[in-house]
């Protein structure tokens, strides 16, 4: 049945011009597409954004460096955070929530998907605004100039005075317009999860996946708000002449650093728990267990969830808050590591006492688990208020949160691309191109980003375009640099499996890794309405159940 | 499809790679820690070397938060060693799924149990220190420095002294029997600055429209290096200080210096000419002249630092002739403007600056 | 192999799920709260902040009449979405009128107050932190009921067309949800500008 379904589906594709293919992409609503869309589009900014990085990179490669101008570096590290946050992360992890949701719930597509097609274009003119920037960012002034105020865009930097022209402008309104895209998503992911789940799916028997997209998207409406709130204030500032964040006029600097990091905490949990889920999906598959303690997982998520709205300021403590915030935010901010400490300890429950397969998306996953561990002890140490003063504003920062982002985020988004790859073209990914990908990869992470913590504790500040010699920095960021190509060239590798497989890549097949979830019950890639019949479940691993009748997990749960 | 016949013998490399991978992990951030240390020498600014009390004091806490995250990386990450090498699915037993287990509630209290002791024994750890540094009364021999921060430069204004410095800070060290600290009070005359001496203590911002304090108590003498930490502009990477902790004979000398009324050498009134009827005047105050501007640094006593542009070149002549005609050589985007000097002029200028000990 | 059914009881229990409408626009309303209060938190922190007048006591006059009229309606458009409920469409309309007048009517106060506020006593968004917060803060909110006009005015366009039934009021419903929010936003913005603010 799966291949008649293919069968009608592709045949018409191939004949069409080009044109209609295109148009039929642009139009379309249906969540698999919007999902690849989202994808492609990340992907494409993922370049671009390492781009800048090996910018960042190549000018600090020795002290005294001239390679590129300050004010160029400054635009690089600005465009660089950006685009690697809010046209990256944010679109990858949207799209492979928009494509995997609705197949994981037994749905037919997103609850609004009108809605979801709007929310990715605004996204998508979002990133187009803020490169447009290049262009236009001086306005009448002259030739291009992008945002230089850094991803924070602290006040005043931002203000008129600091920031004539309209590169900060561009900034703005391009964060704003994906911000309302994001919102929307959010607000469409919610709807569909509370709303469009098969007959038997109870939240109780989501996949976590679902669960941790969930909890995402409840975040991504109380946390993205108060960003876009800030932008426009920002944007009463500049264009109406308001006071916001004018400290001339009685305005506060440290509010902007408020309204900011109630948005940029949250936002990060935002991003790592959707990683959470594909690791919480690729773990169990590949260690033939189910997954280890699904109730204290469930719990650990809404309770990061809700904590992770409680931290902010401890991304200020140099700001010179009195010691009982301080305390306050320290204590807040340590005390996430309890529920993230259980979803390692769980994945680890799983591995324990399975049959581990070493396939890439597994392999991407325990470099997941040691990384993120590791990430997770230098942010207890950044915790630490007192310990926060030398550290925060250093390399040290820098490092640790390219440790949650790269180490972290990217690697376990590296193991959905391996893992849900058959599902969404039809074809596997090549395994020995994986595996050179995998251990280049993880060689240039650990050279770039170990070696990365330490200048920072020897003082050097991040966001220095240069710095003097001999302070015993040199080495070091050559080492680092010589770390951001061997990761520049696996992601080329990767990049190069992914188009290669869609070509050559062997079939899949419905479900190539002996999976338990619903989208490995229909055919791949899915027909449009995903499912012929709505599927009915009675456990979390309603395939467990098909395939072993006699031993369902029903009997367990 | 249900069977997983799976190559196991390339499994066991595999596992075995990613053994090396859990290892190269381990190698490398214990090396980075470890190599924060020794290199003290080259290094002048190590947060593991401290020289102040305050500094002492986040050393002591971050040698114990280091401890126990240690402890805890060790634990785990032999956790999942053990489990990747053990768990490996092996040749022999392909097509049987393991034992499905769904979880257990002991363990999972266990996990959050012991968790929440560790949040809670560094969070005293942590608070104790905070109250330490943050609440600490300001004894009465303490001195006071207003720090300014400027787009890129730092001004230095010692209320009790009349004196007015930038980019050098001079205080005197401060001991057990004779306790000198210095109470810093910062503020900012534009954008947002931090004001971070590695071996001196932690990071205080300098905000526009906010009055932030900090305390320095340095035990000894010697030359510490510091820059802004707070990213304030296109030259927020050249905004270097250094802080001068001297004896105090030696800091006493230096006041008298610093307050002595400025030099007016007659032979070099040509420079002085110029430097009063170019733009010069507009931010840059020399005692005794009708140059009073306060938007770049005090040059009164010029002479007595051992940099210009903010620790970006060393006080040579040739250094600042260039930096008066084309400060972009030195520090590109800076708002120390190109002053298009005729050669005398610069000259005469620059000879009379150096009179300005 | 498309459709998955896992041996359950014979008689399946009933599957119901909330209505995706209703989710949607309780995800929007929690989303705008979070704006709101944002500005709310802004407007307090800078309250007594300014360097120049005018003050909010100078200035400010409580507008209690225009304030009864956005609450009322709330009580209108719940009555129209009660009315299609039950198939009345007369009732409906009549209502749905009402709530737009009232709705209307409280814009129009708001736009009086600012013309009063601008040419009588000079203040504008950047006369002072009063001026940005204000303006910002109220006009936020008659943004947002201007959006609720807009939205009613279509429904209204269709609903004289006679082309809305009992088949919409889940609709309505949800619409009427969004109304309530914005009336319950300016019992905040009330209390926040016109009593604490001073």
């Amino acid at each position: 049945m799966s291949s008649d379904v293919m069968a009608i589906r592709t045949a018409p594709v191939a004949d069409r011009p080009w044109v209609e293919t295109l148009h039929s992409w642009v139009t379309t609503v249906d969540h698999k597409r919007l999902g690849i869309l989202y994808i492609l589009y990340a992907l494409l900014f993922l370049v671009v954004a390492g781009f800048e990085a090996l910018i960042i990179r190549i000018q600090l490669i020795h002290a005294h460096n001239d390679f590129v101008s300050p004010q160029v570096f400054n635009r690089m590290f600005t465009m660089h955070g950006t685009t690697m946050i809010f046209f990256v992360a944010i679109p990858i992890l949207f799209g492979f929530a928009n494509y995997l949701v609705p197949l994981m719930i037994g749905a037919r597509d997103m609850a609004f998907p009108r809605l979801n097609a709007f929310s990715f274009w605004l996204t998508a003119f979002g990133g187009f605004l803020l490169y447009f920037s290049f262009f236009g960012g001086s306005g009448l002034y002259g030739a291009g100039n992008a945002p230089d105020v850094g991803w924070w865009a602290y006040a005043p930097l931002t203000s008129r005075a600091f920031s004539p022209g309209h590169s900060s402008d561009y900034w703005t309104v391009a964060l704003l317009v994906a911000g309302f895209g994001s919102i929307g998503t959010a607000v469409n992911l919610i709807a569909t999860i509370l709303c469009m789940r098969c007959p038997g799916m109870h939240l109780s028997r989501m996949p976590l996946l679902a669960w941790l997209n969930l909890v995402m998207s409840g975040m991504v409406l109380i946390a993205v708000t108060p960003l876009s709130a800030a932008q426009i204030m920002l944007l009463v500032d500049r264009y109406l002449g308001g006071h916001f964040f004018d400290t001339q006029a009685g305005g506060s600097a440290t509010l902007w650093m408020h309204f900011f990091w109630i948005f940029g905490h949250p936002e990060v949990y935002i991003l790592i728990l959707p990683s959470f889920a594909f690791v919480s999906e690729i773990v169990p598959v590949f260690s033939r267990k189910p997954i280890f303690g699904y109730p204290a997982m469930v719990g650990a998520s809404v309770s990061i969830g809700f904590l992770g709205m409680s931290v902010w300021a401890h991304h200020m403590f140099s700001i010179g808050m009195p010691s009982y915030t301080n305390s306050f935010f320290t204590i807040t901010t340590l005390a996430i590591g309890v529920p993230t400490g259980i979803k390692i300890f769980n994945w680890l429950g799983t591995m324990w006492g399975g049959k581990i397969l070493f396939k890439t998306p597994m392999l991407f996953c325990i470099a997941f688990l040691a990384q993120f561990l590791i990430s997770g002890l230098t942010g207890i140490m950044l915790g630490s208020a007192a310990f926060n003063w030398q550290l925060t504003g250093s390399y040290f920062v820098v490092a640790h949160f390219h440790y949650v982002i790269v180490g972290g985020i990217l690697f376990a988004l590296f193991g959905a691309f391996y893992y849900w790859y058959p599902k969404i073209t039809g074809r596997m990914l090549n395994e020995t191109l994986g595996k050179i990908h995998f251990w280049l990869f993880v060689l240039g992470f650990h050279l770039t980003f170990d070696l990365m913590h330490i200048p920072g504790l020897m003082g050097m500040p991040r966001r220095i375009y240069t710095y003097e010699p001999g302070r015993g920095w040199d080495t070091l960021n050559f080492l680092v640099t010589l770390g951001a190509f061997i990761q520049a060239i696996a992601t080329l590798v990767f990049v190069a499996n992914l188009i290669i497989s869609y070509f050559k890549g062997p079939r899949a097949g419905n479900d190539p890794w002996d999976a338990w979830t619903l989208e490995w019950s229909v055919s791949s890639p899915p027909p449009a309405y995903n499912f012929a019949s709505i599927p009915k479940v009675g456990s979390r691993r309603p395939l467990w159940d098909l395939k072993h009748p006699d031993d369902p997990d029903s009997r367990y749960e | 499809m249900l069977g997983s016949t799976r190559s196991a013998g390339r499994g066991a490399v595999v596992s075995r790679a990613a053994g090396i991978l859990v290892l190269l992990a381990g190698i490398f951030l214990a090396a980075g820690l470890c190599a924060a240390n020794p290199v003290n020498d080259n290094s002048e600014s190590s947060i593991f070397d401290p020289r102040s009390a305050n500094a002492e004091s986040l050393y002591h806490l971050s040698k114990f938060v280091l401890s126990i995250t240690g402890l805890i990386f060790l634990v785990v990450l032999g956790l999942l060693a053990y489990a990747v090498v053990k768990f490996r699915n092996r040749a022999g037993d392909a097509g049987r799924e393991p034992a499905q287990v769904y979880g257990s509630t002991q363990i999972e209290l266990a996990w959050t149990v012991i968790p929440i002791v560790i949040v809670v024994v560094l969070f005293v750890a942590t608070a104790r220190v905070i109250h330490a540094i943050q609440d600490a009364p300001k004894p009465k021999s303490a001195m006071d420095v207003t720090v300014i921060g400027h787009q890129f430069w730092w001004e230095l204004r010692y209320p009790g002294l009349g004196v007015v410095a930038a980019n050098e800070m001079h205080i005197p060290v401060s001991g057990p029997t004779r306790p000198k600290p210095t109470f810093l009070k910062l503020l900012s005359a534009d954008t947002d600055h931090s004001f971070w001496v590695p071996q001196l203590g932690g990071k205080t911002d300098l905000i526009p429209n906010r009055v932030n304090q900090m305390a320095l108590e340095p035990e000894h003498t010697g030359i510490y290096l510091g820059q802004c930490a707070q990213y304030c502009g296109t030259q927020h990477a050249k905004m270097l200080l250094r802080v001068s902790v001297d004896s105090p004979e030696d800091f006493d000398a230096w006041v008298r210096a610093q307050t002595q009324p400025a030099i007016q050498d007659e032979r070099e009134a040509a420079g002085r000419r110029v430097f009063e009827t170019t733009a010069c005047v507009n931010c840059h105050t020399i005692g005794g002249t009708n140059g009073t501007g306060r938007f770049g640094p005090d040059l009164t006593h010029l002479m007595s630092r051992q940099t210009i542009a903010a620790g970006a070149a060393e006080n040579t002549t040739a250094n600042l002739r260039l930096w008066i005609q084309n400060p972009d050589a030195i520090k590109p985007g800076s708002l120390m403007p190109a002053m298009k000097l005729t050669d005398a002029d610069l000259d005469a200028l620059v000879r009379y600056l150096e009179t300005l000990r | 192999m498309s459709a998955i059914t896992t041996p359950i009881s014979a008689t399946p229990p009933a599957w119901n799920l909330p209505y995706r409408g209703k989710v949607g626009m309780a995800c929007l309303i929690i989303a705008e709260s979070a704006i709101f209060t944002i500005f709310v938190v802004a407007y307090l922190y800078y309250a007594g902040k300014s360097l120049a007048g005018p003050t909010p006591r100078e200035v400010l006059e409580t507008p209690i009449f225009y304030t009864i009229c956005l609450l009322s309606s709330s009580i209108t458009i719940h009555f129209a979405s009660r009315s299609l409920e039950h198939g009345k469409r007369g009732g409906f309309l009549v209502l749905l009128f009402l709530t737009m007048l009232l709705g209307g009517l409280f814009l129009f106060g708001t736009g009086q107050e600012w013309h009063r506020l601008i040419y009588e006593h000079g203040l504008t968004i950047s006369t002072n932190l009063f001026g940005t917060t204000y303006y910002s803060l109220v006009g936020l909110h008659a943004t947002h009921v201007t959006v609720g006009l807009l939205m009613m005015g279509i429904v209204l366009i269709f609903a004289v067309a006679g082309r809305v039934g009992q088949e919409q009021s889940a609709r309505i419903e949800v619409l009427s949800m969004y109304w309530h929010f914005v009336d319950a936003v300016w019992v905040v913005v009330f209390t926040v500008v016109y009593i604490l603010g001073r």
